[in-house]
């Protein structure tokens, strides 16, 4: 099984490199939103500390939705996803390794990106070590409960908006306690419980994410 | 142990369903008639005057039975959907597609008289009390189980789908609720309470109690309509539903 988990993200991540046009673009995306806010906002230091931790986790939020339909959609397209239903591996497993490669090629340069951005908003050291802390606990969870509208609106006619539509509602947990949690180490506060919850919301994701995916991509595949 | 034993699952085929279902429409929506003109009267006429709230306090009447059928309803629909899902008959997706829609408009009906409510109560249309932004984040649950379902054309798919997102929406609407007052509550210290005083006046019960029911009534009927269409809708090659146009002509 873990050597099944290991072949799809080897897999997985091999095809996101080869194509790194389509990495990098969720990246800039990322960038461009949150350098967007000061323009829009005013490039006043306060105002722009006070909004960072939920311009930062509101973007990060955005950018995962928009590479969501790239986890199933290509080897929907070429038939490979067929494929991987039929193998004897448990689909669950199938499944978490695609979400695990997802996130290395698309949540993990976010999280490594996110700090400098926290710099621009001026953000004191210790909150940009949380911001890369809720971040890290944060996009994993994302990319799990992102996983599961992917695999229904697989194939889809304008399958990218109505994606967001199904799983934004769903990630307002994640927003709440990621930005609380920078919010709090900035005004001086523990970020711990909320670091601690966002931890736990990955857990119960990892547990029931894949196992609802491999479900909704067998409805989908039928 | 039963003598006289009736066959549920006989009403689990949308053929004998579609009847039975006609027939108990008028039933329920006469009912809903009734007690929405009683309640309202009593609501709207009979009770007194709220100590604190004055007359604007009487939007409860629509938007307390309003917000409590939308929460209720999306449990309902998850559980309609389940059990689609674990049976695989057709009739219980079918009444999980027909409550959405209905769901939702008591979701926005909520939202809507609670901004009138709001306006003159706390000087505002909208906080972001955890009550509000909860039912807020219903609808759009509401609103995405809709707009998955119409998307998808094939409608086994369609329900199973949607079946789907119902039932981790449903797992997932206690997180939200409680991530939601914890938001609130590390916000700011004190909210704003939409409780009113203990004691309420029985009159005032009497009607909130009857618009409940009246809601209740209404969303059984409505349900039920939506349900006889759909049937029709996904049925029409059937011979049975031909037999049914063919006594309408």
């Amino acid at each position: 099984m873990l050597a099944t988990l290991r072949w799809v993200i080897q897999r997985d991540a091999t095809l996101a490199w080869r194509g790194r046009a389509g990495v990098l673009s969720t990246l800039f995306f990322f960038v461009i939103v949150v350098s967007l806010f000061p323009l829009g906002v005013g490039p006043e230091l306060n105002v722009l500390r006070t909004i960072a931790p939920g311009v930062v986790w509101v973007a990060a939020l955005l950018a995962s939705m928009l590479s969501l339909d790239r986890m199933f959609s290509h080897d929907y397209l070429d038939g490979s996803l067929e494929q991987l239903l039929l193998t004897p591996q448990p689909l669950s497993v199938v499944v978490l390794g695609k979400i695990v490669a997802h996130w290395l090629v698309t949540g993990a340069p976010l999280v490594l990106m996110a700090p400098v951005l926290g710099l621009q908003f001026d953000l004191p050291p210790g909150a940009l070590l949380t911001l890369l802390w809720s971040l890290l606990l944060g996009t994993p969870a994302l990319s799990l409960i992102g996983a599961v509208g992917a695999a229904l609106t697989l194939g889809l006619r304008g399958g990218g908006v109505l994606v967001s539509l199904l799983v934004l509602p769903l990630c307002i947990p994640v927003l709440i306690f990621g930005a609380g949690a920078v919010e709090a180490s900035i005004t001086g506060a523990s970020a711990e419980s909320h670091l601690s919850l966002l931890g736990a919301m990955l857990v119960v994701a990892l547990m029931f994410a894949p196992w609802a995916t491999a479900a909704a991509l067998r409805i989908s595949m039928e | 142990m039963a003598r006289r034993k009736i066959n549920w699952y006989k009403y689990t085929s949308p053929a004998s369903f579609y009847p039975l279902a006609g027939k108990v429409i008028p039933f329920f929506a006469a009912l809903a008639a009734v007690l929405l003109v009683v309640g309202l009267y009593l609501g709207f006429f009979v009770a007194p005057k709220d100590a604190v709230q004055g007359e604007a306090y009487r939007i409860i009447y629509i938007h307390v039975p309003a917000a409590w059928m939308a929460m209720f309803m999306y449990l309902l629909l998850a559980v309609y959907a389940a059990l689609g899902l674990a049976f695989n008959a057709r009739i219980w997706a079918m009444m999980a597609a027909a409550i959405a829609p209905t769901g939702a408009m008591f979701a926005f009906i909520s939202l809507w008289t609670g901004a009138l409510w709001g306006k003159p109560m706390w000087g505002t249309w909208w906080v972001w009390d955890a009550r509000l932004t909860s039912t807020l984040i219903l609808f759009f649950l509401y609103l995405g189980f809709i707009s998955l379902q119409s998307a998808i054309e094939e409608t086994r798919r369609a329900d199973r789908a949607g079946a789907l997102l119902a039932i981790v929406g449903a797992i997932n609407v206690p997180i939200i609720y409680f991530s939601v007052q914890w938001w609130n509550t590390l916000h700011q210290g004190a909210t704003l309470r939409l409780g009113r005083s203990a004691s309420i006046a029985p009159v005032m019960l009497a009607a909130l109690l009857i618009m409940i029911a009246a809601v209740w009534m209404y969303s059984i009927a409505v349900t039920l309509m939506r349900v006889r269409n759909i049937i029709l809708e996904r049925e029409r090659h059937a011979p049975w539903v031909g037999e049914l146009a063919g006594e309408v002509k």
